[in-house]
C-alpha cells in the first residue's frame, strides 16, 4: 500500500530551534534532573554532600539495582519477570537454611542460591516459550509458588541460629564469617571503610550487563527479539534460546540480590524483601527515560535506581516522614514514563 | 441496467502522500454477486473500509438506493444497510457465547432491548433467523465448539439478521476447505435470490467461477476492468488485476549453471499435484501465481518453516530437510520474507543493525560486535543497492518503503548463499527502487541460484530468466523469459488452462497498453 515515490535525495531535516531543544530535553533531561536534585539537596540538606552519604545512597539501592538489571534483560526481549522479588527472598531463605540448618559452608550456600536462581529462570523461560504461557502470568505463578515454597521447610518461621526446627531439635549452624563479609564488609575508598561489598557487586554487575547488552552480538539479537520477534526468528536467530537465557539471567541476578540481603541481615528473615519487586521494576522502567533511550537499558536502569535512592535519602535528611517514600517513588516513575512515552514517540513519529 | 443498490462515484482517498484510491466509480446491483479483485495494495480494503464506515473518503460521493450515503462510523453504515463480514472470522463472532446470543448480539445492543434477557424469546428469534438462512445448527451450542466454516456462516447470518441492502464479504473462504466453502456459496445463492446486493472480495478463481455475476478488477487505486457479459472473461479480469504493462527492462536470459535445488514430487498440500522443479546456479527463477496458490508455502518449506506433505528436496546433490531457518541458513539457503514490516524490519534498529542482523557472528569476534566491520559491510551494500539515506546509522524508520526494502534484500545479499529466496521483494516499493533491487539481484546472481516469488507478472518478467506458475498448490507452467506467450501465462495464473484445456487468448487481447 505504501508506494513511495521518493526519487530525489531526501531533504535534510529542518533543524529548528524548538526541535533541537526537545531532542536535548529527551536525551539529557533526566540526567539534568538527577544533577539538579543532588545540587538542591547538597544546599538544602546539611550533610547530604559527602562520601558517607553517597555510599549510603549506593548501599540503599544496590540490591534493588541488581534485581533491576536482571529484569532489564527480560524487558529487552519483550518479556517481563514478576518472580524476581520472590527469587531474591527464596535465595535469602535458602542461604540461611543451607548454613544454619544444614551447616554448609558459605561457598555451598552461595552456589546453591545461584543454581536455584538459574533453575527458576529456566522454568520461567520454558513456561513462556514452550508452554506459551504469557510472560506476566507465568512469572506471577512462579512468584506465588516461591513465596509459598520458601516458608514450607521452616513452617513459616524465620531462620536464625538456635531456632527450633519442625522436628524438635535445635538448629546449630551459623552464618559463616565469609558469608557475612559479602553483606557487611566495607572497602576503603577515600575514607576508611567506605564502600560496602554489595555496592561493588552492583557496579560490577551493572558494567557486565551493560557490556553484554550493548557490545555483544547476543545483546543485539536480544534487542532485535524485543523489537520484532518474528523478523528476528526469520533472520535465523534461535529466539527461544535467547528468551530462556534472559529469564535465567534475571533469576541469577535476583538470587545474587537475595544472597547479599541475607549477608547483610545475618538471618533468614521471612519478612524482608517485600518491596524488592516493585522497586526494581520501577528502576528498570525509569531507566527507559535516561538518555532518551525509550527502551530498557542497563545504564538507564542503574541511573533509575540511583535516582530513587538520591531522592529518598535527600527527603529523609530533610525530615520527610517515612510513609511518603512510596508516594515519591510512584511520582518519579510516572514522570519518567511521561518522559519516555510522550516525548520519545514524538521523536520517532516521523517514521513509517 | 438492473437496479443499483449502491453506487460509488469518483471516490478518492489518500493516506499522507499515498493516493490509495484515485477516483473509483462502481455500482453494486441488487440481487447479484459482484466480485472485487485486486492485488495487495490495489486499494480493495481501503474501498471496503470506506463503504463500511471505518474510513471517510476525501472526494467523490456514494449513494445507497438513490440516497446520499456517507457513513461516519461502522454503526452508521450498518444502520443505513451496508453490512460487512471481515476476513478474520473472529471479528464477527464471540466464541464464548452460544449461537443464539451471537445471532442476536446486535439486537441485544439495540436501544429498545430490555435490561434482562428473555432467553426463550432470544432462542426462538435466533432459530427464526437461522432457519431463514438455511442454517441447521442448535442455537444453544457454544460458538467455541463449532468449526471454522460454521463460525463463518454464523458471522454471515448475524450480518443478515440486520437485513442489509448491501452485504460485503472480505475473502470469506480464505480459511475454509472446498466443501465448507460450498455451504457458504449455497447461502450466498439463497441471499442473491432474495435481492441482496453482494460485494465479494476474493482471489480464489474456483470460488469466483462458482458464484460470480460480475467481476470488477482493481489496480493501483483505480478500477482497471469491469466484466459483466456472460460468459465472464476470467482471464481478462486477472489481466486487468495484475496489469501487463510490459516494462522497458530487457532480460538477457543467462546460461544455466549446475543444478542447485531439485524438488522431486514435492506436494505443498493434500490437494496439490506433485511438483518437480530444478533451479540452477546463475539463474533467476520467478515463481508467480495468485494469492493462496502456494508461493509462500513453497518458500516456507525451503526455508525450514514448514514441511511438505510428501516428496524430496535436494540441495547441491544432497538431501535437504531444514527443520528451522537456522538449518536453512547453515546450508546456504537464505530467505527475504514478504511483508517487511511484520517479518523483516526491526523498527528500533538503524540501517546497519538491520542489515547485519542474520550475520552478526561474522562481525563479532569473540561475540563482541565490531562497529567498523558492520559499517564497512553496510556501506558497500548501500552502494550496491543504491539505498537513499544520509548515513548508515540512520533509523530504519526514516527511510522510504522502497529503501527499507533494499535494506531487507541487502541483508541477505551481504553474504554468499547457495540459494536465495526472495518472497515478494517488490512489495510496496516504488518503480525506481524496484529497478535498483532487480538490477542488483541479477548482477550478483552468478554465484547462486535465485528464486523470486512474485504475484505481479510484470515483476516476474522484469527479473527472471525463467518463470514458473503455481495454481492452487500445483505447478502448472514453466516458461523461459524470451518471447513469452503472455496469454498462456495468464491462462495458467487464472487456472484457465486447467479448466478449459489449451489457452484460447489471442495475443491482441493482452497486448501492452
Amino acid at each position: 500500500m505504501t508506494t513511495d515515490t521518493q526519487t530525489s535525495q531526501p531533504v535534510p531535516p529542518q533543524i529548528d530551534r524548538s526541535q533541537t531543544l526537545v531532542n536535548l530535553g529527551i536525551r539529557y533531561g533526566f540526567l539534568c534532573l538527577l544533577l539538579g536534585l543532588i545540587l538542591f539537596f547538597s544546599v538544602a540538606a546539611p550533610g547530604f554532600a559527602g562520601p558517607r552519604s553517597a555510599a549510603f545512597i549506593f548501599q540503599s539501592v544496590a540490591i534493588t539495582g541488581i534485581l533491576a538489571l536482571g529484569v532489564t534483560c527480560t524487558l529487552v526481549v519483550g518479556g517481563f519477570d514478576l518472580s524476581i522479588g520472590s527469587v531474591a527472598t527464596s535465595a535469602l531463605m535458602l542461604s540461611a537454611y543451607m548454613m544454619v540448618v544444614l551447616e554448609q559452608s558459605a561457598f555451598v550456600a552461595v552456589l546453591a542460591c545461584l543454581v536455584m536462581g538459574a533453575f527458576v529462570g529456566l522454568i520461567n523461560g520454558l513456561l513462556i516459550v514452550k508452554m506459551r504461557v504469557p510472560d506476566l502470568l507465568a512469572t506471577l505463578g512462579m512468584m506465588f509458588l516461591l513465596i509459598g515454597l520458601q516458608r514450607i521447610p521452616t513452617e513459616g518461621r524465620s531462620i536464625s541460629t538456635g531456632m527450633t526446627l519442625p522436628g524438635g531439635e535445635t538448629a546449630e549452624g551459623t552464618f559463616s564469617a565469609a558469608f557475612l563479609w559479602l553483606g557487611r564488609h566495607r572497602f576503603d575508598f577515600i575514607l576508611e571503610d567506605l564502600i560496602p561489598v554489595p555496592v561493588v557487586v552492583f557496579l560490577v554487575v551493572g558494567v557486565l550487563v551493560w557490556v553484554f547488552l550493548e557490545l555483544t552480538r547476543h545483546g543485539r539479537l536480544m534487542y532485535a527479539i524485543g523489537s520484532n520477534e518474528r523478523a528476528t526468528a526469520l533472520a535465523g536467530t534461535n529466539v527461544n534460546r535467547y528468551k530462556i537465557t534472559a529469564y535465567m539471567i534475571s533469576g541469577v541476578m535476583a538470587s545474587i540480590g537475595g544472597i547479599l540481603l541475607a549477608a547483610r541481615l545475618g538471618r533468614g528473615d521471612i519478612a524482608s524483601g517485600n518491596n524488592l519487586l516493585l522497586d526494581s521494576v520501577a528502576a528498570a522502567l525509569i531507566g527507559f527515560a535516561v538518555l532518551g533511550a525509550a527502551k530498557p537499558n542497563a545504564f538507564g536502569t542503574a541511573i533509575g535506581a540511583l535516582f530513587v535512592g538520591v531522592l529518598l535519602q535527600g527527603l529523609t535528611m530533610m525530615n520527610a516522614p517515612y510513609y511518603t517514600q512510596d508516594f515519591v517513588k510512584g511520582a518519579v516513575l510516572v514522570v519518567a514514563l511521561m518522559f519516555t512515552f510522550a516525548l520519545s514517540t514524538r521523536k520517532r513519529g516521523g517514521g513509517h | 441496467m438492473e437496479y443499483a443498490a449502491c453506487r460509488v462515484v469518483g471516490i478518492e482517498k489518500a493516506f499522507g502522500p499515498n493516493r490509495v484510491l484515485r477516483g473509483i466509480d462502481l455500482t453494486i446491483p441488487a440481487g447479484k454477486i459482484t466480485i472485487l479483485m485486486g492485488a495487495n495494495g490495489a486499494g480493495k480494503s481501503t474501498l471496503v473500509k470506506i463503504l463500511c464506515g471505518v474510513h471517510t473518503h476525501d472526494a467523490g460521493r456514494m449513494e445507497l438506493q438513490g440516497e446520499a450515503f456517507a457513513p461516519a462510523s461502522p454503526s452508521q453504515a450498518i444502520d443505513a444497510g451496508v453490512v460487512t463480514v471481515h476476513q478474520s472470522i473472529n471479528d464477527g463472532i464471540i466464541p464464548d457465547l452460544d449461537v443464539a446470543s451471537n445471532l442476536m448480539l446486535d439486537q441485544l445492543n439495540g436501544s429498545d432491548a430490555g435490561f434482562f434477557i428473555n432467553r426463550r424469546k432470544l432462542h426462538s428469534e435466533a432459530r427464526r433467523i437461522a432457519s431463514a438462512m438455511g442454517l441447521e445448527i442448535d442455537v444453544r451450542t457454544q460458538v467455541a465448539d463449532l468449526g471454522v466454516a460454521e463460525r463463518q456462516l454464523i458471522a454471515i447470518a448475524r450480518a443478515m439478521a440486520k437485513e442489509p441492502k448491501v452485504l460485503i464479504l472480505d475473502e470469506p473462504t480464505s480459511s475454509l476447505s472446498a466443501t465448507e466453502a460450498e455451504r457458504l456459496f449455497k447461502l450466498l445463492d439463497h441471499l442473491r435470490a432474495t435481492g441482496v446486493a453482494i460485494l465479494y472480495i476474493s482471489h480464489r478463481m474456483s470460488d469466483i467461477r462458482r458464484i460470480a455475476d460480475r467481476i470488477i478488477s482493481m489496480r493501483d487505486g483505480q478500477i482497471s476492468g469491469t466484466f459483466e457479459n456472460q460468459p465472464l472473461d476470467y482471464e481478462g479480469a486477472v489481466t486487468a488485476m495484475l496489469g501487463h504493462a510490459l516494462t522497458a527492462v530487457d532480460i538477457d536470459v543467462a546460461d544455466q549453471g549446475d543444478v542447485v535445488l531439485e524438488m522431486k514430487d514435492v506436494r505443498l498440500s493434500e490437494a496439490g499435484a506433485p511438483i518437480n522443479l530444478r533451479v540452477h546456479r546463475n539463474e533467476v527463477l520467478a515463481i508467480t501465481g495468485l494469492l493462496g496458490s502456494g508461493k509462500t508455502k513453497l518458500a516456507s518449506i525451503l526455508f525450514g518453516l514448514e514441511t511438505p506433505v510428501s516428496g524430496e528436496i535436494w540441495l547441491n546433490g544432497k538431501p535437504f530437510k531444514p527443520g528451522s531457518p537456522q538449518d536453512a541458513i547453515a546450508a546456504g539457503v537464505f530467505m527475504s520474507p514478504k511483508d517487511r514490516a511484520s517479518n523483516g524490519v526491526i523498527a528500533d534498529f538503524d540501517i546497519t543493525q538491520n542489515l547485519t542482523l542474520p550475520f552478526t557472528a561474522r562481525h563479532a569476534p569473540f561475540s563482541f560486535l565490531s562497529r567498523n566491520s558492520e559499517r564497512r559491510k553496510t556501506v558497500s551494500m548501500i552502494e550496491q543497492l543504491g539505498v537513499v539515506c544520509q548515513t548508515p546509522a540512520d533509523d530504519i524508520g526514516t527511510l522510504s518503503g522502497g529503501n527499507q526494502q533494499k535494506v531487507m534484500v541487502g541483508r541477505w545479499m551481504a553474504e554468499e548463499s547457495e540459494l536465495l529466496l526472495l518472497d515478494e521483494p517488490f512489495q510496496g516499493v516504488d518503480i525506481r527502487a524496484r529497478r535498483d533491487i532487480g538490477r542488483s539481484i541479477r548482477k550478483t546472481a552468478g554465484s547462486r541460484a535465485t528464486i523470486v516469488f512474485a504475484a505481479e507478472l510484470d515483476e516476474a518478467f522484469e527479473i527472471a530468466d525463467r518463470i514458473a506458475v503455481l495454481y492452487e498448490q500445483s505447478l502448472v507452467g514453466e516458461h523461459r523469459n524470451e518471447d513469452v506467450d503472455l496469454g498462456a501465462i495468464l491462462a495458467q495464473v487464472s487456472g484457465q488452462s486447467a479448466h478449459d484445456g489449451a489457452p484460447q487468448t489471442s495475443p491482441a487481447e493482452v497486448s501492452a497498453p
